[in-house]
């Protein structure tokens, strides 16, 4: 699965979506909104794509992760859209034959995930918004 | 020639478009176009060397010619997975 999509997705349709090959280990991240950054208590996160790119960018990643070695397969899924306090904003499953080479996989995917993919959160608070680290440009 | 211009987020916001069509020379390249549009709008960024671009969905660096009909996207820094 690669998808970038404004619809709630469990993590468990993310799981089933990576292959049924034999694997030892299947690791998955949850990326969720928090209430607090620093000392803002945020209200919402408006989350926006440059849609087809993003998931072209996904897609490169997915296959750059899948060169690792032991790793088989590994799914992505980014919410758009309006999130609150609690929503889960990216889940990365990644299946590997063992658990340390999953566990950096899936890593690494959720590092590049940050440096590449077309996706821009902004954060609302009560007294302001920001669109995070795309203030200083 | 003709382009489309996107805008995205922080971008979008400081120009109030989110896509535009950009008449440019023949043969202009992404500097071209960049300084075309910062020139038209100042907001944009104060810096329009910095300024991320994407031609056709693919990252572009300034010096990538450009060809009518291409979709250039104006990045900001992404900024999506988690902090």
């Amino acid at each position: 699965m690669i998808r970038v999509t404004e619809e709630y997705v469990a993590v468990q349709e993310v799981i089933n979506s990576l292959s049924r090959e034999v694997h030892g280990a299947v690791v998955t991240f949850l990326g969720t909104v928090r209430l607090w950054t620093g000392d803002r208590k945020v209200l919402y996160l408006d989350y926006e794509a440059y849609p087809q790119m993003a998931e072209e960018q996904l897609r490169l990643i997915v296959n750059e992760g899948k060169l690792r070695p032991e790793v088989e397969d590994i799914a992505i899924y980014h919410r758009i859209g309006r999130l609150t306090i609690g929503d889960v904003s990216l889940i990365v499953a990644v299946a590997s034959k063992h658990r340390r080479e999953g566990f950096e996989a899936c890593l690494a995917v959720v590092e590049r995930i940050k440096e590449i993919v077309p996706i821009w959160k902004k954060e609302v608070w009560g007294q302001g918004e920001v669109w995070v680290r795309s203030e200083g440009v | 020639m003709k382009v489309t211009g996107r805008f995205f987020a922080l971008y979008r916001e400081r120009i109030g478009k989110s896509v535009m069509e950009i008449d440019i020379e023949d043969s202009s390249n992404v500097e071209d176009l960049v300084n075309l549009v910062v020139n038209t709008y100042p907001s944009l960024s104060s810096d329009a060397s910095k300024i991320v671009v994407a031609v056709n969905r693919v990252y572009a660096e300034h010096d990538c010619v450009l060809s009518d009909g291409d979709e250039v996207a104006f990045i900001p820094p992404v900024s999506g997975g988690c902090l």
